[in-house]
């Protein structure tokens, strides 16, 4: 990655005045006129076929963003057409937010997308437009009627479905993270992430989706997981973090897996199994479950079969994320635990607290979640009975059933990303605050406007994670790590935690790129350096292996 | 770009010419002062009610509220009622919130970008928009309820009372009306915003203008008739009380500066419900705003919700069988022993 544009490059180009795609500010063409312009490191790669197949979606093949043909169906706009009048009927979301835009722009620069890039058709409303200019078009009387005027279309902001304008559609709907921040602003609610939901289902009907899409969900259908770990190999990697902590602790912390009649059935973000830094994380659950074994006989399995939080299904289409997000139901089921217990990840939460009772419920096989160690039951969770792991821990550090270390922490100087899913799908906002209290000695708040409810975006999450379209994912992420550079620089931060999966993959690249001096660390995390378990040895070093704070000092001595 | 603010100027300078110079001229009371009215208030009815059964008649597959603020959670963690309501009271809160004071839009933020040895991103409240929305707003709401005067008789005393409040601030003159005043300067400082804030006026439509220009040539017309004008107001109650009661008259010595105002607002009212001014409607039922976030406690039904093909356990354990009791995971069904 030679070619990788720099920071200070990047920081060049913003600018928030409107201008042609050229940058020349004089007469900006009006954005209708402006026809999109594909640039490598912006995009993600075409979905490979084979990926296609796996769910037999429609229109499997090979195909090349930058190529003029995209070998699209000759039907294509009839599928379209047809496509987006059977939503309209099915989500009112979609409907109202077709009609109701008064372009007032309160959105406009709320988006992380536009404030890193500057290109204005990343504004919320702009990228909305996008559709609702169709929509305009062909669906509504005022549309068919002023269609058949000269200059009618233009004076309505409408145009037909072209090829320019389909490929406009996919290029910028690969520019949204569905973060929702947008929707917080905006005076009726206007969610720009549900309209990007809407489009990539639409363009998934005539088989446009992104690889990094597209394969991790035929990965999840098949193998259980985003990643295609194989049952096997999964064991494996979980065998090799259980060695990890004996080497740290002392304690041999054999985790249950595909254990029937256990209590309590732990889902996860195959990431966290998968690469550094999300892999503490993971060894973070792992220590906490073996102290619950140990000392309250709480037994909680994983699953192989469901071996997966994350759902990229939900970036493909509601369908899709139907499929995938079954096994979660299917798998307690057949093992006949309790209640499930779900880790830290972001988009994993908005599907399990929005959407998976509606798909896939009623789980009238579980129980409604009592954690059995405090006895609270967990009210808020008690349909779909799927409880946060932070919820849990926060209740059991409340109840005072950890017995936690925080000088173990001592070296990290914390602050705390919201991810954009638990904040503003949810509203997970102090249950994780509170655990990292518990467990650590410092920590700072990055600025109010960017945090809570109003947190930025990663710039990598909705299925945007790839390795093709860094610089989109260092403008997208700029907001997020200016505000931790902030706090880096006014308390010096060294640690960012979080509780979400693609942020750990994602930030870390990020802060390397902004503010090379943060480190990423899950929550879990913390609490496993901080938790003591029974019969452990004196711990010289944290899970990544780094010596504890006062450690070698002692050493020195 | 010119285009999209001159053609809704001129459309709006014409329609007003068309009334006063069909008035004055072609003696078409009888058209403006009752047959479009009638034909824009049927508009603006069966419009309004087509749009929201239309929307009503969308299902709501799932519950996708935008949450702002501190779920409930655990007991001791405080709740933000309001902006994350898991109740039906807490939804109803919001949405008085929301329709009322515009609440969503009190969160404004102006970002900037500094180029320099900090390159800060930094975000400041921008006020403006919400106080310029909310003005307009009740100005509006205001302006069309004191309207009622005419159409009633006697007049009721809220309209007498909101008449007394609403003058009760005479800026040094006998006989103003803020809400007029304030409506016209409000809608002003919208168009201004249009056209002189870039991003705005690079998102805006004709379709953004033109009610902005409508609204100002209604208020500029109308503030004319009040401060600048002799009107003949016992004409005018004589011919909306005709139109209120079904028993329309024509009444004398009305002129053509009024049936141009009328005329612009009934051109609004059967604009109304083919444009964005539905969002009075939408925002009662927009689902981000008007659903409670409580969907792991309260299982929300998707009424086309269908089956769907999935990969089963036992699919998972046929493929993978041999490898999963190597690794020494359980299985369900045994490995077959052929060899
Ligand atoms: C429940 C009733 C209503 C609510 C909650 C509401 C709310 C809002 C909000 C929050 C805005 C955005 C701020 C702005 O751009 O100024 C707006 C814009 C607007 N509203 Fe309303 N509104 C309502 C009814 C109406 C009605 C009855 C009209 C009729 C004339 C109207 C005309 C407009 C116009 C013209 C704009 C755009 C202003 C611009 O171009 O900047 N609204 N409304
Ligand atoms: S804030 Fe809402 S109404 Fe205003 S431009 Fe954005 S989407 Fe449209
Ligand atoms: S959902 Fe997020 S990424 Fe998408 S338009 Fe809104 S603010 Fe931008």
């Amino acid at each position: 990655m030679s070619d990788e544009i720099k920071p200070d490059e990047l920081l060049d180009k913003i600018d928030y005045g409107p201008r042609s795609e050229s940058g020349s500010k004089s007469e900006p063409a009006s954005w209708m006129d402006t026809s999109v312009q594909i640039r490598p490191g912006m995009y993600c790669y075409a979905a490979k076929a084979e990926s296609v197949e796996t769910l037999s979606l429609p229109n499997a093949r090979p195909w090349n963003p930058l190529e003029d043909d995209w070998k699209l169906p000759d039907n294509w706009q009839e599928i379209l057409h047809q496509g987006i009048k059977d939503r309209l009927e099915k989500f009112r979301t979609f409907k109202v937010f077709m009609d109701i835009c008064v372009r007032c722009g309160a959105c406009a620069d709320k988006c992380h997308f536009f404030l890193g890039t500057g290109d204005p058709k990343n504004m919320p409303v702009l990228r909305a437009e996008l559709l609702r200019s169709v929509y305009r078009n062909d669906f509504t009387t005022a549309g068919k009627i002023l269609q058949k005027i000269p200059g009618g279309q233009k004076l309505n902001g409408a145009r037909p479905l072209t090829l320019d304008v389909l490929k406009e559609w996919w290029y910028y709907l690969f520019q949204c993270t569905e973060c929702r921040r947008c929707s917080v602003f905006c005076p009726y609610g206007i969610d720009t992430a549900e309209i990007t939901i809407m489009g990539r289902e639409l363009l998934n009907l005539i088989g446009l989706n992104i690889d990094w899409i597209a394969t991790p969900v035929s990965n999840c259908f098949q193998t259980g997981n985003h990643l295609g770990i194989q049952p096997h190999a999964f064991k494996d990697m979980i065998d090799f973090f259980v060695e990890d902590i004996e080497e740290v602790t002392g304690v041999n912390v054999e985790p249950q897996m595909n254990i029937k009649g256990a209590d309590i059935l732990f889902i996860t973000p195959s990431g966290d199994v998968f690469a550094d830094p999300g892999t503490y994380t993971c060894e973070g659950y792992m220590i906490l479950f073996k102290y619950l074994k140990d000392k309250y006989d709480l037994n909680v399995t994983w699953s192989t079969y469901a071996s997966e939080g994350g759902n990229f299904g939900f970036f493909t289409s509601h369908e899709t994320m139907k499929r995938l997000n079954a096994k979660m139901f299917a798998e307690a089921k057949r093992l006949g635990v309790k209640w499930i217990l779900g880790g830290e990840c972001g988009h994993m939460w908005r599907v399990i607290n929005q959407y998976m009772d509606t798909m896939n419920g009623p789980a009238d096989f579980l129980e409604e979640p009592v954690n059995p160690i405090t006895g609270t039951k967990f009210e808020n969770s008690k349909s779909t009975k799927m409880v946060h792991i932070t919820e849990f821990t926060a209740d059991l550090i409340k109840h005072g059933k950890l017995e936690l270390d925080k000088s173990r922490n001592s070296n990290r100087i914390m602050t705390f990303h919201d991810s954009c899913n638990p904040a503003r799908g949810m509203g997970l906002l102090d249950e994780p605050r509170y655990i990292i209290e518990n467990c650590c000695d410092h920590f700072y708040e990055m600025p109010p406007n960017t945090i809570r409810e109003l947190t930025f975006c990663c710039g990598s999450g909705a299925g945007l994670n790839a390795g093709e379209n860094i610089e989109l994912r260092m403008a997208g992420g700029l907001p997020r790590a200016n505000a931790v550079k902030y706090v880096h620089e006014k308390f010096g931060v060294n640690t960012l935690g979080t509780i979400c999966a693609i942020d750990r993959a994602a930030l870390p690249t990020l802060c390397e790129y902004w503010v090379p001096e943060v480190e990423v660390y899950g929550i879990h995390e913390l609490v496993g350096n901080a938790l003591i378990l029974p019969g452990e040895k004196k711990r010289t070093e944290d899970l990544r292996f780094e010596p504890l704070p006062g450690v070698e000092e002692e050493e020195d001595e | 770009m010119n285009q999209k603010y001159l053609i809704p100027l001129t459309a709006v300078f014409l329609l007003f010419l068309i009334a006063y110079t069909g008035v004055e001229g072609a003696g078409l009371q009888w058209f403006f002062g009752i047959v479009f009215p009638y034909v824009a208030i049927i508009a603006f009815l069966a419009g309004f009610v087509y749009k929201v059964l239309g929307w009503a008649s969308s299902a709501v597959p799932f519950r996708i509220p935008t949450t702002c603020g501190q779920q409930k959670s655990l007991p001791w963690i405080k709740q933000n009622t309001i902006d994350n309501p898991n109740t039906s009271t807490g939804v109803f809160v919001r949405m008085i919130l929301e329709i009322f004071l515009f609440r969503s839009l009190f969160r404004n933020t102006k970002a900037a970008f500094n180029r320099n040895v900090s390159n800060r991103l930094s975000y400041s409240w921008e006020i403006f928009l919400w106080l310029g929305a909310l003005a307009f707003h009740y100005a509006f709401l205001v302006t069309l309820l004191r309207h009622f005067r005419f159409f009633t008789s006697p007049v009721p005393s809220c309209i007498k009372f909101l008449e007394y409040i609403d003058g009760i601030v005479q800026l040094g003159l006998p006989g103003i009306m803020l809400s007029g005043v304030v409506l016209l300067a409000a809608t002003l400082f919208l168009l201004a915003r249009r056209i002189f804030d870039a991003k705005v006026t690079y998102i805006s439509q004709a379709a953004d203008y033109f009610p902005l220009f409508l609204i100002i040539g209604i208020a500029a017309t109308g503030l004319a008739m009040r401060y600048f004008t002799k009107v003949d107001i016992i004409g005018i109650k004589t011919l909306a009380m005709g139109l209120a009661t079904f028993s329309p008259t024509i009444p004398e010595g009305v002129g053509g500066l009024f049936y141009g105002h009328l005329f612009l607002v009934s051109i609004l009212f059967a604009y109304f419900p083919a444009s964005k001014l539905m969002h009075m409607g939408g925002i009662f039922l927009s689902p981000t705003r008007n659903m409670a976030n409580n969907t792991r406690a309260k299982r929300h039904i998707n009424p086309w919700n269908y089956d769907v093909e999935t990969h089963t356990y036992a699919q998972y354990e046929d493929h993978f069988r041999e490898k999963m009791v190597e690794a020494g995971l359980p299985v369900d069904k045994p490995l077959d022993k052929k060899e």
